[in-house]
């Protein structure tokens, strides 16, 4: 199987998200980069899929020139090859961004790569949460998608995609080529190998430069919605501070 | 002016021949931004129900009889005029779903379409905005027209620890609601439900992509709707560190929620995880355990009514958002919090 995975730079945010003194962005001074996770297990199960049914996976982002770090990353997780639609300074919208995707899909059949059977996304990106890259690419290339998946499976007619809703499980029958993002749960991402590190290191990205456009959805002003809670009340330390915790179940009505 | 107000609701009543079924409270709240958004404009929300050909419908030539009497009163008292019920085939089809909302959209003259951030209102409203070409707002909580084709709105970034404020400039306005962030809220006045009958033209390509459901014996207590759950995280140390953990759930009738690093590393299953990547909980109680409190995790857990953290690290961000917390280790508080409740209860007993 030949599969493309497009995955998204964003921010490792950790016990709090900072924004940048003119409200447009997340500040990153102090933290690093990392692929969503929803996408770092959509290119662990391209991986396993071609491990099983031969083929190989290209990883694509579309990002500044620093986002090759991450399709380095996703090389050395197994993925063959890797692609990266660069862009300006300026915020990519989902619209934008689907053109350039599906773009880059049609450009690179025309330059007689082999065509992709499937096309992996994440459900959404961690970051802004847009849940519609995957659609907008499906429509595109006239292909179809289904989204939110937790598990994959090849069939003789293609392939099966199952998730659950509202308590009740749910398959997609799709014929290839076609569309799917995927939430994590789906598998367990492996750890990289140190040789897999070593070859991604020294691997090639392959670079173009896609063209922005702008959308009807445009941001004004980021900002940290105001804590309801403050500083948690100490019940005390240790086994000291049992009766208090029981006493505390009990008020709340919680006790057997 | 009208607002179309996607809603999902229970019809496997329906398709049974009696009239139950009810509106799913993520659509409850959905239809309250949706009236905010139609009032801003002087409008008016219809609300969408995709109806399936199965439901048993004395009178085919009447709407009304395809929905569930409980949905069109839920209906009323949120204030929705017109119910549109659409016949899009047998089943949940995404695709079809989006054609039918979009031809619907024309006939009714929309100016916007708005559905729950569920996975499925999500995923139309995306095929909604890929066929008409127009942007999508995803996890909205706040929206208002301040002129015709341009709205102001705050959305959802990092699921919630993080708001934008935004212009949406569109033909048609495509709005998803983070439907746990915005209050449910009847009309001040009740209305008359008018029922409509909505059959799209649909393309074969529209209808490729279909459900097939089959029930999933749902184990134990759902970690969604919980009523108490006892959280682990890198602090519990190990697979085998989640035996007492269980054992408290189970003496309050609660479940196991767990943080991203204990799927990560295969100590528990994906679907214990609580959180931006995981499930969302709203239980009376939330005792998080070794549980630093990244903006990941408190993204699954700002529904509990009550948070208590039990954890080393007086310092850990989840301390500055908890309600109550024990500073203490997790493997020494929990056994003594299990006796204590054990003998309790025996004492009780006597």
């Amino acid at each position: 199987m030949e599969i493309g995975v497009c995955v998204k730079r964003v921010p490792q945010v950790g016990g709090r998200v900072v924004v940048t003194p003119d409200g447009q962005d997340v500040d990153t001074r102090m933290s690093g980069f990392a692929v969503s996770p929803h996408e770092e297990c959509a290119v662990e199960e391209a991986v396993q899929l071609t491990e099983r049914e031969g083929g190989r996976v290209t990883v694509l982002t579309l990002g500044p020139p620093q986002a090759a770090q991450q399709l380095r990353d996703m090389l050395a997780l197994g993925a063959h090859q890797a692609l990266l639609l660069e862009t300006d300074e300026r915020e990519w919208g989902p619209i934008a961004t689907a053109a350039a995707i599906s773009d880059a899909v049609e450009n690179r059949a025309a330059a007689g790569e082999p065509a992709f059977d499937l096309l992996l996304f994440g459900n959404e990106s961690a970051d802004t949460g847009g849940y519609q890259v995957a659609v907008r690419v499906a429509h595109a290339l006239g292909l179809p998608c289904v989204t939110g998946i937790k598990a994959l499976a090849r069939t003789p007619a293609g392939i099966r995609a199952s998730r659950e809703y509202g308590g009740t499980h749910e398959s997609y029958d799709l014929a290839l080529p076609a569309v799917v993002s995927v939430k994590e749960g789906i598998n367990l991402p492996r750890y990289p190998s140190l040789p897999g590190r070593l070859r991604a290191k020294r691997a090639p990205v392959e670079v173009t430069t896609p063209q922005w456009q702008p959308e009807g959805l445009r941001k004004e002003r980021l900002r940290v919605p105001a804590q309801a809670r403050k500083q948690a009340e100490i019940l005390g330390t240790g086994v000291d501070a049992v009766p208090a915790l029981v006493a505390l179940l009990d008020k709340l009505g919680l006790l057997p | 002016m009208t607002v179309l107000c996607l809603v999902e609701y229970d019809d496997s009543a329906a398709a049974d021949g009696a009239p139950g079924g009810s509106v799913a409270d993520a659509s409850l709240r959905t239809l309250t931004l949706a009236r905010d958004l139609a009032q801003s404009a002087g409008g008016e929300v219809a609300a969408v129900l995709f109806v399936s050909p199965a439901a048993a419908s004395p009178d085919p030539g009447d709407p009304a009889a395809a929905v569930p009497e409980a949905v069109l009163a839920d209906l009323a008292a949120y204030g929705v005029a017109t119910a549109w019920a659409v016949r899009a085939g047998a089943g949940y089809a995404p695709a079809a779903w989006a054609r039918g909302l979009a031809e619907l959209a024309v006939t009714c003259a929309a100016a916007a379409v708005v559905a729950a951030a569920t996975d499925r209102g999500s995923e139309v409203l995306a095929h909604l905005g890929a066929i008409t070409g127009q942007p999508v707002a995803a996890s909205t909580v706040s929206a208002r027209f301040v002129s015709p084709g341009l709205c102001e709105l705050t959305r959802h970034r990092w699921a919630g620890s993080l708001l934008e404020d935004a212009t949406l400039e569109a033909s048609l306005a495509i709005v998803t609601v983070a439907a746990d962030a915005v209050p449910a809220r009847r009309a001040e006045t009740g209305a008359d439900v008018a029922a409509q009958a909505f059959c799209p033209e649909l393309a074969d390509a529209d209808l490729r992509v279909r459900a097939v459901e089959s029930a999933e014996p749902s184990a134990g207590v759902s970690l969604a709707t919980a009523r108490v759950v006892v959280g682990g995280g890198r602090g519990v140390g190990g697979p085998e560190g989640f035996g007492v953990l269980e054992e408290l759930a189970g003496l309050l009738g609660g479940t196991v929620g767990v943080s991203r690093v204990v799927t990560s590393q295969g100590w528990r299953p994906h679907r214990q995880q609580v959180g931006q990547t995981g499930t969302k909980i709203a239980p009376e109680l939330y005792l998080a355990c070794g549980i630093s409190g990244a903006i990941q995790h408190m993204a699954g857990c700002q529904g509990a009514r009550h948070l208590v953290a039990v954890n080393t690290d007086p310092d850990a961000p989840i301390i500055a958002r908890a309600d109550y917390a024990v500073i203490g280790d997790l493997s020494q508080v929990l056994p003594a919090l299990v006796a204590a409740i054990r003998a309790r209860g025996a004492a009780g007993a006597t």
